[in-house]
């Protein structure tokens, strides 16, 4: 077993009162592929937002790669090498596909704006280098072809990869994947599957990812934590979990 | 098929990440640039250069201001008109109180002068945004009129708080004849053109835009968006102040701080809805129609309507016509001139082929 890389313990998380997790604990090792699953209003998303901080827990711990927090904040997040895709597609729809992925690497560039304005100094060498590191991802994801294309302009499952492809450009220690295939047909899906298997061993990003289809989860995943009503219901190999009873009953309903 | 583009191949990212990827369109730029120095002096008139041009290209520069505010980081502002009385008060001031200060110096500080008005007015775009932010730049224009009326120092004590140009030497050339005003905001404005396009290609432009389209994922990707908020609100408004100044002296000669009412905002910001939001060249184009149309439509209907009608409601018929032409415009084509100039450059790309 290798190094935890993320660390959750006891978090509580709820809204004026309505409990949306409850005493939550699991870890994530480093290289995995962990997939959260359960049925709707689990609190699968509401987890992930509590890992990157866009939600605050009442309650718990997040230790990430030796540090220790009571909460993220997004931009901490981001500087501690989480990125993210969105349930509903999160892009810059006004932007070209390049100019997203690029934005995905904005962390590692120290340009001012003023040599940007004069295209002197660090900027133009920097713009070079976000453009080599965008292309690889592109070329890795096969959207090259739409590189100039408007992204509100492209197909749903597009974005979905252009979305993938702005999360990598970040070089994450850790990628936080909601849904990546929600809405996809069986070709769509299998591509995905092997995106994110590559991203996971060619950029070597440990992912957590939530997805509905159970075949697909069973198919990519190393390790699956399974949630319902906001409680941890099962933790382990995904032999394990398929056939742990709380998850058959979440899934299919308890026998009486 | 006016473009040869075959053969003509990008091999470095420096070269894909050109304005012009094409050496005919570099051609033209290099073309319109060295015309505007040299043939449209020699066939220029004095009514050209003072009636069109110069308020052409002083108008063009303010939607550039607003532009990157609106268009590009998709911060709304009504308070361009205010940006740009700051930048004219400041450099009358800084010419007037400071002797032997170069007169381009003055201009630049005019420009900074309205970059800290406009980071001020910036900082509840941290909280707010939309019809709200909107909002708040509305109450900058109306305080920053009321604040240089109500003092008469900024106009130096003027009786009707007017305030004239200072003499527009600058290198110990005078440029005060119509033709020296143009070649002033010329050289002016086109520097501050190539600025503002190196900043909307590069990080900062696509800050700008990520923070339009949608800021909460602008934040959880690691883009600091109040920064690039307020860095916005800054470059827009030194840009909107040397436009202010440019239009206080090298275009009008004397102005009040009436002359930058509200008015004049939203003249500002139906150049850039017209012209293209974020968009370089719409900038010109919106300036263009908004110069351009009034003074067709005086000349169409000085020679055809004038015996009709009385010159009272030969006016009231331009301001129509005017009206409903921009709301045609605006139903036929939301995205501005510079889309149509997009698809009319990719037709004629292709011509006499249809794809």
């Amino acid at each position: 077993m290798s190094a935890e890389l993320l660390r959750l313990s006891n978090i509580s998380l709820s809204f004026k009162g309505v409990k949306a997790i409850t005493d939550i604990s699991f870890a994530v090792a480093e290289g995995e592929i962990c997939a959260l699953i359960g049925p709707n209003g689990a609190g699968k998303s509401s987890l992930l937002n509590v890992i990157n901080g866009v939600y605050a827990p009442q309650e718990g711990d997040i230790h990430f790669a030796g540090e220790t927090r009571r909460r993220m904040s997004p931009h901490h997040a981001a500087e501690l090498g989480i990125a993210r895709t969105f349930q509903n597609i999160a892009l810059f729809k006004g932007m070209s596909v390049l100019d997203n992925v690029i934005s995905g690497a904005n962390l590692s560039s120290r340009a001012s704006w003023a040599e940007q304005a004069l295209t002197l100094g660090r900027a133009p060498g920097e713009e070079d280098r976000q453009r080599e590191q965008a292309e690889e991802i592109l070329d890795f994801l096969e959207i090259q072809p739409w590189r100039q294309a408007i992204v509100g302009e492209l197909p749903y499952g597009l974005q979905k990869r252009v979305e993938l492809a702005r999360a990598l450009a970040a070089q994450p220690r850790l990628l936080l994947l909601d849904e990546p295939m929600a809405g996809m047909n069986q070709d769509e899906k299998r591509a995905m599957s092997r995106f994110i298997r590559a991203a996971n061993r060619a950029f070597g990003a440990t992912v957590v990812l939530i997805e509905h289809d159970i075949g697909v989860v069973m198919d990519v995943s190393d390790h699956i934590v399974a949630l319902d009503y906001g409680k941890k219901i099962a933790d382990g190999d995904p032999d394990t979990v398929r056939h742990h009873p709380e998850v058959i009953a979440a899934y299919l309903g308890a026998a009486h | 098929m006016f473009y040869l583009e075959s053969g003509q191949f990008a091999t470095a990212y420096r070269q894909d990440r050109r304005l012009f990827r094409l050496r005919q369109q570099r051609i033209g730029l290099w073309l319109t640039l060295l015309a505007a120095y040299t043939v449209v002096p020699w066939l220029g008139n004095d009514y050209w250069f003072s009636a069109i041009l110069i308020p052409f290209l002083v108008l063009s520069l303010a939607g550039l201001g607003l532009n990157l505010l609106t268009g590009y980081a998709g911060q709304l502002s009504l308070g361009s008109a205010a940006f740009m009385a700051v930048g004219a008060f400041t450099t009358y001031n800084l010419v007037l109180r400071l002797p032997g200060l170069p007169l381009l110096v003055g201009v630049a500080g005019g420009g900074l002068a309205a970059a800290l008005i406009g980071v001020l007015v910036g900082l509840p775009s941290a909280r707010i945004k939309g019809f709200y932010l909107l909002v708040s730049t509305l109450a900058a224009q109306f305080f920053v009129q009321w604040a240089l009326t109500k003092f008469s120092w900024f106009s130096n004590d003027s009786a009707s708080g007017v305030i004239t140009a200072p003499p527009l030497v600058v290198a110990g050339q005078d440029f005060s004849s119509p033709l020296g005003r143009y070649l002033l905001t010329l050289s002016v404005a086109l520097p501050l053109v190539w600025l503002a396009r190196n900043l909307v290609r590069g990080e900062l432009g696509r800050y700008w835009m990520a923070v339009r389209d949608m800021d909460t994922a602008a934040a959880v990707i690691g883009i600091p968006v109040f920064k690039a908020k307020l860095l916005a609100f800054a470059i827009s408004s030194f840009i909107l102040g040397v436009a202010g100044a440019l239009w206080a002296f090298t275009y009008l000669g004397t102005v009040e701080p009436h002359g930058f009412d509200l008015n004049r905002s939203f003249q500002v910001l139906f150049i850039i809805i017209i012209g293209g939001m974020g968009s370089i060249l719409g900038n010109f184009l919106g300036a263009a129609f908004i110069v351009l149309l009034p003074v067709a439509l005086s000349v169409l209907s000085a020679s055809y309507l004038a015996g009709w009608l009385p010159s009272g409601e030969l006016e009231n018929l331009q301001k129509i016509i005017f009206g409903a032409l921009i709301i045609v415009f605006l139903i036929k084509e939301p995205d501005g001139l510079a889309r149509l100039w997009r698809q009319f450059a990719a037709r004629v790309r292709v011509w006499p082929l249809r794809y």
